[in-house]
C-alpha cells in the first residue's frame, strides 16, 4: 500500500496584516508553513501506514523550489520520502492547472498507475486558496472516487470506511480503494517531528519533477493551462450610512440604538 | 468558436432526504439576473428520486427549464453518479454557465464535473455579473490574506461554473404566473452505478446552530477576552431570540464550536440584524456578513474596519456598553409587556 499525501506550502496566516492605506498584504516575517490541514493528512495517512505492514507515505508538493522545505518537515513528521513538482511553467496555475499535474505525479509515482490499495489524501481546503477544489478535481482526473470532509478513516482491506461531516450531521461512506479523501481538521491532532525523522530530513533527497519529466506540454500546465483568470483585485466600497455614537457615562448612546433598532423595526 | 454553440444558465438544484433544499432558489434568483442579462433561458438540474413534485415551484422561483433525473440510486447524495449524470448533461444541453452552492455537495461534485468537462471552476463566490464587453461570467470571491476581492473570468473554456455561498443572495418570492418547461431525463442504468455505499448517516443536532436560519445574529469576536466574557454575547443574544456568531479566532480559542464561525471559512449569513461585539472586521469576516440588512458594531477603536459595515456603531468599551444595553433591553421589554398585559 502507498498513501500518498498532497501537501501544499502556504504563507503563514497570523503573519498576514493589511496596509489599511494600500490594501495590499504586508507579511510581516514572511514565514510559509505546511497548509494545516495537511498536516491532518499527513498525520492520517502516517497513523495508517503505522497499522500495515510495507505501506510507505509519499509527500507530494507542487510549488517554488523553496517548498522542499516543507516537504522536508513533512519528512521530519514521518513520512517515507517527498517529491517536488517545481518549474516555472508550473506558475500561475490554477485548480484544474494543478490538479493535472498533481495527478500525473501520482500516475508517474505509482509507476503507471495507481495500485489496488493506494490512497491519496488531502486537505480540504488550502489556507491561501481557500477552494478545496484540487483533491476532487485531481480524483476526477484519475477517475478514482472521492470523500470530502472526512474525519475518520477506517480501513477494510481494500477497502475504506469514511465518516464524512456534512450540514447536517455525519455521512458514513465504504468505497474500495484507490481513492482521494479530503480531511478536516477534526481527524486528528497532529504529532510532531521524531528525532529520526528529523535526521533523515536533514539529508534526504527531495526529487525536483519538471514537466518534461511528467510527459506534461506547457499547454496542460501554468497559466497557459489554466481556464481561469484573475481579471481584477479591487477593495471592496463599504457602503453604509454609519450613525456612530460615542459611548459615555450619560447612556444616550445606547438609548440611540435601542431607538433605531425600533425604529427600523428589528427588535 | 466553441463559446457560441454554449447557451443559458444552469443552476443545480440541492436535495437532502429528498426535499428540495432552500439553497436551490437562491441559485435561481442569481442565474435569473444572470440570464436576463443575456437574454437566455435559465434551466434548474435536479437529480433525485421522486423530485418531480418539486419543478413547479422551481419555475415559480425563476427557472425557464426544469431537468429532473429520477433515479433510486440518486436518491442520496453520492458524488460518482452524480458527478457522471451532471456531467453527461451538461455535455448535452451546453449551457454558457454552471452554478451550485457552495455546500458540501456542490463543493464536491463541481470540482469533479469541472475537470470531467475541462474547464475552470471558481469556488465560494459572493458575487456574480456578466461582462457587458464580451457576455462573459465575472465570479468575485474575497482574495486571501487581505482585504481585498478578486474577479475572476473564465475566457474561452464552457461552461463557466462557479460554487456561490448559500445566503449570499436572497430568494425570488414565488411567481405563480410563471411558465415553464419539465423535462424528464432518462439514462442508461449503467451510468448509476457506482462503488460507494453510504452506510449510515447520523443527524447530528450540535452541528446545527441555525446561525443561517436566523433573523437575528449576535457575534462576539476576540475583544471579549474569554470563553466566560464570551456569555455576555450569548446573553444578549438569548434576549434577542438570535443565534450567535464568533469570529474565526474566536471559535480557534474554543469560545465556541465550528459552526458559530462566521466568514470566509464559516458560515455566511443574511439576517435582518447583525450585531457584531469586539470585532475588529476583517475581510474574511466581512464575507460572511456584509450583506445583512441592518449591522451594528461596537467596539472601542474608533477605525476598526467593521464600523465601515454598520448602520450604527457604537465607539466604547464593550464591557460597559453590553451590560447596559442588556439591562436597558430588559427594562423595554418589561415596559411593553407591563403596557400590553
Ligand atoms: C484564509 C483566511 C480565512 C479566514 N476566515 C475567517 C472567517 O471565516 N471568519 C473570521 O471571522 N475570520 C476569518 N479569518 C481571520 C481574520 O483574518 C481575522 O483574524 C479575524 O476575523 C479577527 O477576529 P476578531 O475580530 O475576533 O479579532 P481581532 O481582529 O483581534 O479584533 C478584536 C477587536 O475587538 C476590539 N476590542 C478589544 N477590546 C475591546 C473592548 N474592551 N471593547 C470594545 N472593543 C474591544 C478591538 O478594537 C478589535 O477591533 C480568516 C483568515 C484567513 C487568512
Ligand atoms: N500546489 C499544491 N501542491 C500539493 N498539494 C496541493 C497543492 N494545491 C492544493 N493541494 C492539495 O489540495 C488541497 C486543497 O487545496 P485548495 O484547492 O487550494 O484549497 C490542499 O489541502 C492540498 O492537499
Amino acid at each position: 500500500m502507498r498513501i500518498y499525501v498532497l501537501l501544499k506550502q502556504v504563507p503563514g496566516t497570523s503573519d498576514v496584516k493589511m496596509d489599511e492605506e494600500t490594501g495590499t498584504m504586508v507579511r510581516t516575517e514572511h514565514k510559509n508553513v505546511i497548509n494545516p490541514l495537511d498536516e491532518n493528512a499527513l498525520a492520517e495517512a502516517i497513523r495508517l501506514r503505522d497499522t500495515i505492514p510495507q505501506a510507505k507515505v509519499t509527500a507530494i508538493s507542487m510549488g517554488p523550489l523553496h517548498a522542499q522545505k516543507a516537504l522536508r518537515e513533512a519528512i521530519a513528521l514521518g513520512a517515507d520520502d517527498a517529491v517536488l513538482l517545481s518549474h516555472k511553467h508550473f506558475g500561475g496555475s490554477d485548480t484544474l492547472a494543478t490538479g493535472k499535474a498533481l495527478a500525473q505525479a501520482l500516475v508517474n509515482l505509482a509507476g503507471g498507475s495507481l495500485g489496488p490499495d493506494d490512497l491519496i489524501l488531502c486537505g480540504e481546503r488550502a489556507t491561501d486558496g481557500e477552494t478545496g477544489q484540487v483533491g476532487p478535481m485531481v480524483s476526477a482526473i484519475l477517475d478514482v472516487p472521492v470523500v470530502t470532509y472526512v474525519r475518520k478513516i477506517v480501513l477494510e482491506g481494500r477497502h475504506i470506511v469514511a465518516e464524512r461531516v456534512v450540514e447536517e450531521g455525519t455521512e458514513v461512506v465504504r468505497l474500495p480503494l484507490p481513492a482521494v479523501i479530503t480531511v478536516v481538521k477534526d481527524i486528528n491532532q497532529p504529532g510532531f517531528p521524531t528525532l529520526a525523522g528529523k535526521l533523515k530530513a536533514k539529508t534526504c533527497d527531495i526529487p525536483v519533477l519538471i514537466p518534461d519529466d511528467l510527459g506534461l506540454s506547457r499547454d496542460d500546465i501554468g497559466l497557459s493551462g489554466s481556464p481561469t483568470r484573475v481579471v481584477k483585485i479591487f477593495r471592496p466600497k463599504l457602503s453604509r450610512d454609519t450613525v456612530i455614537h460615542q459611548q459615555d457615562t450619560s447612556g444616550v448612546a445606547v438609548d440611540a440604538l435601542l431607538d433605531f433598532l425600533e425604529e427600523r423595526g428589528v427588535i | 468558436m466553441i463559446a457560441l454553440t454554449y447557451k443559458g444558465v444552469m443552476v443545480l438544484g440541492e436535495q437532502r432526504d429528498g426535499v428540495l433544499h432552500p439553497v436551490t432558489f437562491e441559485l435561481l434568483a442569481r442565474g435569473r439576473e444572470l440570464s436576463d442579462k443575456l437574454g437566455e433561458a435559465l434551466s434548474c438540474v435536479v437529480l433525485g428520486c421522486g423530485m418531480e413534485r418539486f419543478a413547479e415551484e422551481i419555475i415559480q422561483r425563476g427557472a425557464d427549464i426544469v431537468y429532473i433525473v429520477d433515479n433510486p440510486m440518486l436518491r442520496r447524495f453520492l458524488p460518482r453518479p452524480y458527478s457522471t449524470v451532471l456531467a453527461r448533461l451538461m455535455k448535452e444541453v451546453k449551457p454558457e454557465i454552471v452554478l451550485a452552492a457552495a455546500t458540501t455537495q456542490g463543493r464536491t461534485i463541481l470540482p469533479v464535473v469541472a475537470a470531467k468537462l475541462n474547464t475552470g471552476l471558481t469556488a465560494d463566490c459572493t458575487g456574480l455579473d456578466i461582462d457587458p464587453v464580451d457576455r462573459t461570467l465575472l465570479q468575485t470571491r474575497p482574495a486571501i490574506g487581505g482585504n481585498v476581492m478578486a474577479t475572476i473570468k473564465t475566457p474561452v473554456a464552457r461552461p463557466q461554473m462557479a460554487t456561490v455561498r448559500p445566503k449570499s443572495q436572497k430568494p425570488l418570492p414565488p411567481d405563480k404566473t410563471r411558465c415553464g418547461q419539465v423535462v424528464l431525463k432518462t439514462y442508461e442504468s449503467g451510468i448509476f452505478e457506482t462503488c460507494e455505499e453510504l452506510v449510515d448517516v447520523v443527524k447530528d443536532r450540535t452541528q446545527d446552530v441555525n446561525v443561517q436560519d436566523a433573523d437575528i445574529v449576535v457575534s462576539g469576536g476576540k475583544g471579549l477576552k474569554s470563553r466566560d466574557n464570551f456569555r455576555m454575547v450569548e446573553e444578549l443574544a438569548e434576549l434577542l431570540g438570535a443565534a450567535v456568531g464568533a469570529t474565526r479566532d474566536v471559535v480557534d480559542l474554543g469560545w465556541v464550536s465550528y459552526p458559530h464561525q462566521i466568514g470566509l471559512s464559516g458560515r455566511t449569513v443574511s439576517p435582518k440584524l447583525y450585531v457584531a461585539i469586539g470585532i475588529s472586521g476583517s475581510v474574511q469576516h466581512l464575507a460572511g456578513m456584509q450583506t445583512s440588512e441592518t449591522v451594528v458594531a461596537i467596539n472601542k477603536d474608533r477605525d476598526a474596519q467593521i464600523f465601515k459595515v454598520a448602520d450604527f456603531g457604537i465607539i466604547g468599551d464593550l464591557f460597559e456598553v453590553v451590560p447596559e444595553l442588556i439591562s436597558k433591553l430588559k427594562e423595554r421589554s418589561n415596559t411593553k409587556a407591563g403596557r400590553e398585559g
